[in-house]
């Protein structure tokens, strides 16, 4: 977990940068409702740096880290070169040659909402088809005996609940979803598999997550979408984007079928 | 013009400078993991300098030009050969229509650059021709070259093809210690564990490719026994995953992770990460941010001042 209260990089000289107290924009005051959200920029390397939110996941620290990556994107700054957000975190990057770390900082604090309450910004509920049928989920059983929930349960649940797109990584288009139900927790395969298909919906302890390549992959298998999650050819490549809503809706095999054709 | 590829190499892939813009859905930059010789063996032909070129490891292609074309090596020295003819790397070479060049081992470093004047025409995916391996997409169909493909040339460039002084790139800035500034969870290991770390010499893993070089040595421990919250990976972290055996991620490294970052390679010194070979002696040495920004712009001076007048 990341905890800093100050700049680091201890040089014997004293750094130009570590120096620059605004860049410790972090309000002391609490973050009560209105408040503005307490934050630190702090140097991850030569070419970015990371705003951390603090150091515990939580639904008011994503929709901070959400807020503060919008509002960088909606500033198309081409300083900026790219932007990462993370579980409490968002890591800013740029090219020293062109900018520099005291300018990066600036244009993040200008970027800040002034208060929690305005972190407003557009999200879309995307509903993604899922055939929950055994040849898709190989692992939809095990998942069942380890919940100690018959199979139907194990769909119902995983297809009821409503999740939050936290935020894109690992591979091309794989996105971190919060929100799962805790009672569908299951330890990902000892073995992981060599390929799994691209589409397919896994659960990885706490976590739920569509692959989006084909890829190696340890997460247990519960069913597949034949949408594709990720078209590198598309003007918009991925299906979801930080910040959305997601939600799985359960197709029989006849549906995903006809879907699937649709797609090509 | 058509380039006919007759044997592929080790993994020879499309690279430019990268794709930008892209990372919070999860996409790496790629691009040329070592970005100065790419940039010399484009200037070399008259190109852009982060015109789409070919980026060979450890063994190179053999290709086929359709017509006559003007073309330069750079970077890690390679046996190439049209012919009989040994080709001369960092420098622009003539090569008649139907002439075949043979790149053949890779004998210092790993990856070396062929650029052909006009670049190459692949189409941009995400503003970048850059092949994403893992992801499957840009460069030739989103992979390494295969027996038969053709490459086209493009129309890039038009600028008049440089020179380099003499001996302007065997003294490349900076030989020693990989440099690196103190990486977001440093603290998660102890002072003695990190000075060991700046002490201690790795050596390159065969396990490497373009997403991580990973090392072998003397394992760092971390004296935090949590796990991390997943967070955004800079370019040239230095992992540290529960084996203790460090990972410099770079090019085609997973944009976000979940181990501790020990260090981060300066900016600077990214080339160098491309060309160290499996077996290589690897160490760091710690600098500061200012010091790390002074050598990108001494290294942006040196690229301006290795061409005759």
């Amino acid at each position: 977990m990341i905890q800093k209260t100050e700049v680091r990089n201890t040089g014997s000289a004293p750094e130009k940068f570590d120096s620059t107290v605004a860049l410790h924009y972090s309000s002391e005051r609490s973050s009560g409702v209105g408040a503005p959200p307490r934050m630190q920029i702090i140097p991850a390397s030569d070419s970015s740096l990371l705003i951390v939110f603090g150091d515990a996941m939580s639904s008011e620290i994503q929709r901070q880290v959400l807020g503060m990556f919008h509002a960088l994107q909606a500033r198309q700054d081409v300083r900026i070169r790219n932007l990462h957000p993370g579980y409490v975190s968002l890591l800013v990057d740029f090219d020293p040659l062109d900018t520099t770390h005291e300018d990066v900082a600036e244009i993040i604090a200008i970027a800040a909402p002034r208060e929690s309450a305005s972190h407003h910004y557009e999200r879309s509920l995307v509903e993604i088809p899922v055939c929950y049928d055994t040849e898709f989920g190989p692992d939809l059983q095990n998942v069942a005996t380890h919940t100690k929930l018959p199979a139907e349960d194990v769909v119902r649940l995983h297809a009821g609940a409503t999740y939050d797109v936290v935020f894109l990584g690992f591979t091309a288009g794989f996105a971190y979803l919060g929100g799962m139900p805790e009672i569908l927790s299951t330890p990902r395969l000892a073995t992981p598999r060599r390929a799994v298909a691209a589409g397919s919906v896994g659960i990885a302890g706490g976590q739920t997550g569509i692959y989006p390549t084909v890829t190696p992959g340890g997460w247990r298998l519960i069913g597949r979408t034949p949408l594709r999650m990720f078209d590198p050819r598309a003007s918009q490549p991925t299906l979801v984007v930080p910040g959305d809503q997601l939600r799985f809706v359960p197709i029989d095999r006849g549906e995903f079928e006809r879907l699937s054709r649709e797609r090509v | 013009m058509n380039i006919g590829v007759v044997k592929p190499g080790l993994s020879t892939t499309v690279q430019d400078r990268g794709r930008f813009g892209y990372a919070h859905l999860g996409i790496s930059p790629c691009g040329a993991a070592d970005a100065l010789s790419l940039r010399i063996a484009n200037l070399l032909v008259g190109n852009d300098e982060y015109a789409p070129v070919l980026e060979m490891t450890l063994l190179g292609a053999t290709l086929e030009f359709e017509q006559g074309a003007v073309m330069a090596l750079s970077g890690a020295r390679c046996d190439c050969k049209v012919g009989q003819y040994r080709v001369a790397q960092d420098s622009a070479v003539s090569i008649p229509g139907g002439g075949v060049l043979q790149c053949g081992s890779i004998t210092s470093g790993v990856r070396t650059y062929l650029a052909i004047q006009g670049g190459l025409d692949v189409p941009l995916v995400m503003g970048s021709a850059s092949t994403d391996l893992r992801g499957g997409f840009g460069g030739v169909a989103g992979r390494r070259l295969q027996a038969g493909d053709m490459l086209k040339t493009g129309t890039g460039g038009g600028q008049s093809p440089r020179r380099l002084r003499t001996g302007a790139v065997d003294d490349r800035p900076h030989p020693g210690p990989i440099r690196v500034t103190r990486g977001v969870q440093n603290d998660w290991f102890s002072p003695d564990e990190w000075t060991g770390f700046l002490a201690a010499g790795y050596v390159g893993s065969e396990q490497s490719d373009r997403a991580g070089l990973r090392l072998s040595g003397r394992p760092v421990k971390s004296s935090q026994s949590k796990q991390l919250l997943t967070d955004g990976i800079p370019l040239g972290a230095v992992q540290i995953p529960q084996d203790g055996q460090p990972i410099i991620l770079f090019v085609d490294q997973q944009t976000t992770g979940g181990y501790p970052k020990i260090a981060n390679v300066i900016a600077a010194d990214m080339h160098r990460i491309g060309q160290i070979r499996p077996r290589d002696d690897v160490r760091f040495s710690e600098v500061s941010l200012t010091v790390a920004i002074e050598a990108l712009r001494a290294q942006q001076q040196w690229m301006e001042a290795i061409w005759q007048k």
